[in-house]
């Protein structure tokens, strides 16, 4: 998210000049950045938004639909839909940025060790194999079904699913970056193992991880939403989109708009993300950016 | 020779990830709270009746016995036993296994056979109108999750228009016609993540191959674009293709679990949630180990059959 954040420009040459290029040369990841910061500010200021207590009830009011006084309508409790949803981008975002992080450094610091003595290698690569030979959806919820539902065990459960994708991935450009004439002199010149690792190789591996660290924050959020649509994910007291839309399931024939707000806020702020993560991917490998 | 040598090696490489996967689930199920001895004796057992079924069934033994005990079982097709209805893992999977069957066929079919040709006409038109269309669909695809676009179709194709019916399953059993109504939405649903992502790779693939000499010359010699593009180009593509097939049929695992609950298909994904539900941890773990156990089939079948279309690929 930071690689697109542009510098103020210090000269005298107006803002918007550069804003223009940008939007002429990434629009769709600057595109993506908007919906992204809208989403985060949305999140950040919901109690300001217009929004009601989202988990206050109100029989008399079930399932009224949209008006002036319930954006979104009610659901079958009589709550806000409309500040359901604002509040579901807190925990989406939450789950999203939890999980790129963690995952991210958790397959930094195995990718790094594995990769670099060959000794571990074998066993912690046959061991990523199996993890990722379980589809991810069936990982988290067997991981989740032994434990209560929180969120906590949601962002950890998912961040497991996706630590094998990313040491495989630190992995490869360890064995790489070995090889390099820079490491082998910092070697030869007697420079210790965690040395060589953290200024040596580390700081070349940053910027595809912060591309790959963008794809799973997207991938979280879906993943989030998948679990708490089918019950085991965020606990129901917790309004977040993929609850909303589970407990609208019911309702598909009677009430429709309910399923349909929170599915076009989870899509657009994960398509944001996706927009963005494309764009860094081009600006790192222009080469790759005419084929994909 | 060469072939049979290749697949034994490749059979025999599947078995320490298969091994992983298996001391996981088992894993997994060892540290899962709730005494399967208690749930086989019954509601009136006593004490000393548990733990002398649990003595029997040789649930007092260290780990690795009870993990060996275990894959023996697995040996006989014994998957555990459900701690809600009783009845044995296999079973209850064995009865639900025919629509998830059919949904993953059908949606590999629709996606499949959409997939590759749009990506080869964006890769011919490369920035033309159907390029663009397709690349924003297929960026899309992978922002928009399965049950969202469920619920889209849905709305519009039963609750709106009324032309097809807005959940169940009917067995192919029940005539062709009946079961294609009902497979329609679901197989496009689901389709749609896993077509985004083999357009993209067809289309990447098709580009660089388009790039090469014998393309050039297939197309100087007067061929026809149809048959530059089939028989010259999109057979030299078709490796990275069947892999991305094959990586993707993860994607579809998981995807089926929700589908399945959406459209109230009575198949493993609808016994997994419902599992959920029950903490009913035997049958979580017999499918999560069943559905692995068949990705890693398919992607050994996606390896052996790149000999297939790339006679050079020689093991």
């Amino acid at each position: 998210m930071a690689a697109i954040a542009i510098p103020a420009p210090k000269s005298a040459s107006p803002t918007w000049h550069f804003i223009r290029d940008a939007f002429r040369r990434h629009p769709t990841a600057i595109a993506g950045a908007i919906v992204l910061a809208a989403m985060v500010l949305i999140a950040l200021l919901a109690p300001w938004l217009g929004t009601v207590d989202p988990l206050a009830v109100s029989p008399i009011r079930r399932l009224k639909p949209p008006s002036a006084e319930h954006w979104f309508g009610t659901d079958m409790l009589g709550r806000d839909v409309y500040s359901r949803v604002i509040y579901g981008a807190r925990v989406s975002l939450a789950v999203g940025l939890a999980v790129a992080v963690l995952a991210t450094v958790i397959g930094l610091a195995i990718g790094l060790v594995t990769g670099y003595l060959r000794w571990l290698d074998a066993v912690v690569m046959r061991v990523m194999d199996g993890l990722m030979s379980i589809p991810s959806v069936l990982l988290a919820i067997a991981l989740i079904a032994l434990t209560t539902a929180s969120l906590r065990n949601v962002i950890v459960a998912i961040a497991i699913t996706e630590i094998p994708r990313v040491v495989r991935l630190v992995r490869s450009l360890v064995l790489t970056l070995r090889e390099q004439p820079y490491v082998e002199a910092a070697v030869a010149s007697g420079t210790k193992l965690p040395a060589i690792l953290l200024r040596h190789i580390l700081p070349n591996t940053l910027a595809p991880l912060l591309v790959q660290a963008t794809y799973i924050c997207a991938s979280a959020m879906i993943t989030e939403a998948i679990l708490s649509f089918i019950g085991a994910g965020t606990p129901p007291n917790i309004p977040s989109w993929g609850n909303i839309m589970a407990e609208a399931r019911s309702l598909i024939q009677i009430a429709g708009t309910i399923l349909l707000f929170p599915g076009i806020f989870l899509s657009l702020t994960v398509l944001s993300v996706n927009l963005l993560g494309d764009g860094m991917r081009d600006a790192l490998d222009p080469r790759l950016a005419r084929r994909m | 020779m060469f072939m049979l040598r290749y697949t034994l090696k490749r059979l025999l490489a599947t078995i320490p990830v298969m091994g992983v996967v298996a001391l996981f689930v088992f894993s997994l199920l060892y540290i899962s709270p709730g005494d399967p001895a208690a749930v086989i004796a019954g509601d009136i057992a006593t004490e000393e009746d548990i733990a002398r079924i649990r003595a029997q069934l040789g649930l007092d033994q260290p780990y690795f016995v009870r993990f060996g005990h275990w894959l023996a079982g697995l040996a006989r097709g014994d998957l555990g036993t459900s701690i809600f209805t009783k009845l044995p893992v296999a079973t209850l999977i064995s009865q639900r296994i025919e629509p998830t069957l059919a949904l993953t066929v059908c949606t590999l079919i629709v996606a499949v056979s959409l997939a590759v040709p749009l990506g080869v006409i964006a890769a011919a038109r490369a920035g033309g109108w159907i390029d663009r269309v397709v690349m924003a669909v297929s960026v899309l695809g992978f922002s928009v999750p399965v049950f969202v676009i469920a619920y889209g179709l849905i709305l519009l194709f039963a609750v709106r228009l009324d032309w097809l019916p807005v959940q169940g399953y009917r067995s192919l059993s029940e005539g062709f016609g009946p079961f294609i109504q009902h497979m329609i939405l679901p197989s496009v649903a689901l389709g749609i993540v896993y077509m985004a992502l083999i357009a993209r790779i067809t289309r990447a693939t098709m580009l660089d191959v388009l790039a090469q000499d014998y393309v050039r010359t297939a197309t100087a010699k007067g061929l026809a674009p149809s048959t530059v593009l089939t028989r010259h180009a999109l057979k030299n593509a078709a490796v990275p293709i069947v892999t991305i097939i094959g990586i993707g049929v993860a994607l579809l695992i998981g995807g089926v679990v929700v589908t399945e609950t959406v459209f109230a298909i009575p198949g493993l994904g609808r016994l997994t949630v419902d599992a959920i539900l029950r903490r009913d941890y035997p049958i979580i773990q017999g499918i999560t180990l069943l559905f692995s156990a068949v990705y890693v089939l398919v992607n050994l079948l996606v390896d052996l059959s790149y000999s297939l279309f790339d006679p050079r690929i020689r093991y």
